[in-house]
């Protein structure tokens, strides 16, 4: 039997889904209350950095491919960076807030803390950096614990 | 005593000497030596970038350059331990 004993699983089990959450509410937040998409990542990161201590690695391995992370942290790179450049196009300059002033979506001036739809292109990049921060730490933590554990690494 | 441990120690008596006078030359807090910018982003932050919280203005708008580097040192070295690690692992 991988893993920790069934007392670490459960209570894994319970914790996970609200480290989640806090994680993903700071990231969404970014832009009103402190935090961000590095410190959000981080949250998120370390939150799945448990499911690996608790599960053993080769079981999180065989649900969640180290593959598919890289995957997803480029499209956190490449979604921060095509931002960047929709400033250049749709603006006057690189990393232009090219969103700020519209009726749609994040286009509002901030008046306090209850308004999310504000800042214009900065909620964006905030998800975008979160997204790459969390497949980039949990992809190391994972490729670490994998490649080091006594069934599949180099230590067998 | 050896010659190491002459050394070491006079190389730690200069570190102490310059920490000593950092601290007994520091700005006392809260009130920088040149406060113009910061009181440039806390006044037009919310007008400029329509972010309440003006660290992430900062981060995101004002030096959006510093972030695009902070991301990709992530990448690298995200990219640096799984070409390392896949190695060892076949």
């Amino acid at each position: 039997m991988m893993g920790m004993s069934k007392i670490v699983k459960t209570i894994t089990s319970i914790a996970l889904p609200l480290t989640l959450i806090y994680g993903l509410y700071v990231i969404a937040h970014g832009h009103i209350t402190p935090g961000g998409g590095f410190q959000g990542g981080a949250v998120v990161a370390s939150g799945l950095a448990m499911l690996v201590v608790a599960y053993g690695s080769v079981w999180t391995m065989n649900k969640i491919k180290e593959k598919h992370l890289s995957v997803l942290e480029s499209v956190g790179a490449i979604g921060f960076i095509g931002l960047a450049f929709l400033g250049l196009i749709f603006g006057t300059w690189f990393f232009n807030n090219f969103l700020l002033g519209n009726k749609f979506l994040f286009g509002g001036i901030g008046e306090g803390l209850s308004n999310i739809s504000t800042a214009g292109v900065l909620p964006l990049m905030n998800f975008a950096v979160g997204l790459k921060v969390i497949a980039g730490l949990f992809a190391i933590v994972l490729v670490m614990a994998y490649s080091t554990s006594k069934k599949e690494g180099i230590f067998k | 005593m050896e010659k190491r441990t002459i050394a070491a120690a006079i190389f730690f008596s200069i570190v102490g000497v310059f920490l000593i006078f950092g601290a007994l030359f520091m700005h006392p807090f809260g009130q920088p030596e040149d406060p113009e910018m910061d009181q440039y982003i806390i006044d037009n932050t919310q007008a400029q970038t329509g972010a309440d919280n003006g660290v992430t203005s900062v981060v995101f708008d004002y030096r959006g350059f510093d972030t695009l580097g902070e991301a990709t040192v992530l990448f690298t070295a995200v990219a640096g331990v799984i070409i390392i690690f896949r190695r060892l692992n076949k």
